[in-house]
């Protein structure tokens, strides 16, 4: 239907989506050229929150530049944590001490629940549902309240260190991680009853926004996304770190590539990591949280690193040269949401404006994660 | 002194107040009811539970500049927001409140001026609420403001259609459209109302569904509520718009709630009679008091409604319309005139 409206006239005009705008979330902006209803073109336009993550990498030390793995992807901010600890421990040759794994998986995987949480609420919001955002977020509020006790912060966590952890956890955090558990599975329920039954959101969810596996390898897309594509990929699974091995947990994949297929990606997401927090939670062993020789002063050997972890939001992949000095020659952030949005262009054209909306909402943006 | 004229001037007094007061406080009411939906508490802090809040509000709103940006046109521009407001104010002169049906003016009706086209003019009033939204739009010089007034304008005619079909099937029913005459064929209980299958009507239920989506429709509320779809076009029609200017808006999308509700309850849901029988004591009389509850019942599910849903997107809105809601009215006006008029003609 749509190439068939464009042939007919060539009257087109161009719409700013951005970077004001309720349905970007953030400063993205995305210049939509239109024909009617119908999107010819629509292009992002990065840069609006450019903070040079990447340079400052470069100018900063080692440890100088943990905290800035918390404003990366703010909502995810503890997978960004791991990636680098561990690259860090990669390339030290650090032992981590069990305990501190344990504990990083299972903080890890709260947080992803928590950005997961969100993406839910917001892109609900961007369907015109106001209530379940708040349902999401009162959720939510939980996890910012346990990862605050432990960590310190709510949001800009900073809480991995190079061979442990910052602060060891209590029982109060674990017996309130097995009440928040509790509770989020007795509400599951109601979101799928309430919003992925809903009539509505199916109509202008299922067979919108679709994706081949073919596109999302062309761009590199990774995490829901490619997985709602039917691509069973997950680094967790794919490149094991950590004690992920160990654990007992399954890679949610829907071959249809539509919107409703990330959707339900991301809330089988939800169960899985569930599964993880509860199977942590039941094996946290005892012991020292932090290794017991961890150099003061990092100064990798010369050599080019990479490691990569699966965030909420894909494959977050850090790769490092260091000359030997005690800062990075060169620091390369891979976010997963810059190559998901860059498909956003060729998989919008010929959209309906709405539908490029629930589009641009299940690919999950977080735009200081885009420009970094 | 001509009682007339005092009366006259009275209605129209306690008429303007009536619209303004259920616009100012029907705001106050979906925001309490959102708030308790959403696990929140509302406006609270301008008085007891907050119910000074849609006065400070208004105050807020007069005092307010307006703002003309550049290159608008003028004179339109202007114009909108009274298009929004007046046919809505106009369509109350016309609407039944129903006896007072207690006290010495038990018999009182409660209506400024009865007319025996009422449904007509109340119809054709609230048709110039798609002019509001055309004007406003168009006159705002905003590609979002074009975009979403031609979508409401799209909506509002593609809804008028199964609108209207389904009044006529009313109308055949009483087989009037002086809004009072219409109320009275519907006396003597709940299973008389015009939306039970009863009474010779087959399609009533049909016809209430069909009429209450399109009440939703016209007046743009969730989920229908397209051209004001914030995650696509910031605010729609009255982007541009400050000061009393959204006041305005916002109070005409309000007064057409009360107006659709008041019109769902006239035609189907029997007006001011009693869902009781007239035996019964006190329960049994008609009263406005009845209306009231029954309009406000249907306001707080239009409310329940925008607060569950998410937003349907223009094509299946359109296909709603065209597809299968006037199918749906067209077939009902016939089998109801198959049943009501062409089958007593034929001695059956």
């Amino acid at each position: 239907m749509g190439s068939q409206a464009l042939s007919q006239n060539n009257e087109t005009f161009e719409i700013n989506l951005g970077p004001q705008h309720p349905a970007t979330h953030g400063v993205l902006r995305v210049k939509l050229t239109m024909d009617g209803e119908y999107i010819v073109d629509a292009e992002p336009v990065l840069g609006y929150i450019h903070r040079m993550h990447e340079l400052m990498g470069e100018n900063r030390t080692w440890a100088k530049y943990l905290p800035n793995m918390g404003r990366i992807d703010y909502l995810s901010a503890l997978s960004y944590n791991l990636g680098y600890v561990q690259l860090v421990e990669k390339m030290m040759g650090i032992e981590v001490p069990e305990r501190a794994e344990y504990i990083r998986v299972l903080t890890t995987e709260m947080n992803r629940i928590s950005s997961h949480l969100l993406w839910f609420g917001a892109f609900v919001l961007d369907l015109g549902g106001f209530t379940p955002l708040l349902y999401a977020f009162d959720d939510r509020e939980h996890i910012l309240d346990l990862l605050e006790s432990v960590t310190g912060s709510r949001l800009t966590y900073c809480y991995y260190r190079f061979g442990g952890l910052y602060n060891d956890v209590d029982d109060d955090f674990l017996t309130g991680c097995t009440q928040f558990l509790k509770r989020l599975r007795s509400r599951m329920p109601m979101y799928h009853k309430l919003v992925t039954g809903n009539v509505i959101l199916r109509q202008r969810l299922v067979g919108v926004g679709p994706l081949s596996a073919e596109m999302c390898r062309k761009y590199g897309a990774t995490g829901p996304v490619l997985r709602g594509s039917g691509v069973n990929y997950d680094v967790r699974k794919n490149e094991p770190y950590s004690i992920y091995p160990e654990l007992d947990f399954d890679v949610p994949v829907y071959s249809d590539g539509d919107s409703m297929a990330r959707y339900m990606v991301r809330m089988d997401e939800i169960e899985q990591s569930m599964r993880i927090v509860e199977q942590c939670i039941a094996k946290m062993p005892q012991g020292e949280i932090k290794a017991p020789k961890v150099p003061k002063l990092i100064k990798p050997a010369i050599g080019d690193y990479y490691h990569a972890v699966e965030a909420a939001r894909g494959t977050f992949a850090i790769r490092a040269v260091s000359d030997g000095k005690n800062q990075a020659y060169r620091m390369k952030l891979r976010a997963p949401t810059f190559c998901n949005l860059s498909l956003y262009q060729e998989a919008s054209k010929g959209m309906l404006l709405a539908d490029a909306l629930a589009f641009m909402g299940s690919l999950d943006l977080v735009i200081p994660e885009i420009d970094r | 002194m001509d009682l007339n004229l005092v009366h006259m001037v009275l209605f129209l007094v306690g008429i303007i107040a009536f619209a303004a007061g259920n616009a100012a406080y029907l705001v106050w009411v979906e925001r309490k009811g959102a708030a308790r939906i959403q696990r929140r508490t509302g406006p609270c802090e301008v008085g007891p539970a907050g119910l000074i809040q849609p006065l400070a509000d208004g105050a807020k709103l007069m005092s307010k500049q307006i703002v003309f940006p550049d290159g608008i046109d003028k004179p339109l521009f202007m114009l909108a927001p009274m298009f929004a407001m007046i046919p809505a104010v106009m369509i109350f002169v016309t609407i039944p409140f129903g006896p007072v049906g207690f006290g010495p003016f038990a018999d009182f009706m409660i209506v400024a001026r009865e007319m025996n086209i009422g449904l007509l003019m109340i119809l054709a009033f609230a048709s110039v609420n798609v002019m509001a939204l055309l004007l406003g739009g168009w006159s705002s010089k905003n590609k979002y403001a074009v975009i979403s007034a031609i979508r409401g304008v799209s909506q509002g005619i593609a809804f008028e259609i199964p609108l209207v079909i389904t009044a006529i099937t009313i109308v055949m029913i009483s087989g009037s459209m002086q809004l009072s005459t219409i109320v009275e064929a519907q006396a003597g209980g709940f299973w008389n109302w015009n939306w039970m299958p009863l009474q010779g009507n087959l399609f009533g239920p049909v016809s209430f569904i069909v009429f209450f989506i399109c009440f939703l429709a016209e007046t743009n509320r969730a989920p229908f509520d397209l051209g004001e779809a914030e995650s696509e076009l910031i605010a729609g029609f009255h982007t541009e718009y400050s000061s009393m200017g959204f006041g305005l808006f916002f109070m005409g999308e309000y007064a057409n709630i009360v107006i659709g509700a008041s019109l769902t309850t006239i035609l189907f849901l029997g007006g001011w009679t009693s869902p009781f029988p007239e035996f019964v004591p006190v329960l049994g009389a008609s009263s406005f008091l009845w209306f009231l509850l029954k309009i406000y019942l249907l306001i707080w599910t239009v409310v329940l409604i925008r607060w569950t849903y998410p937003r349907v997107t223009l094509w299946s809105l359109l296909n709603l319309a065209w597809k299968i809601l006037i199918p749906f009215a067209l077939i009902n006006l016939l089998g109801s005139a198959v049943l009501i008029k062409i089958l007593p003609m034929l001695g059956l």
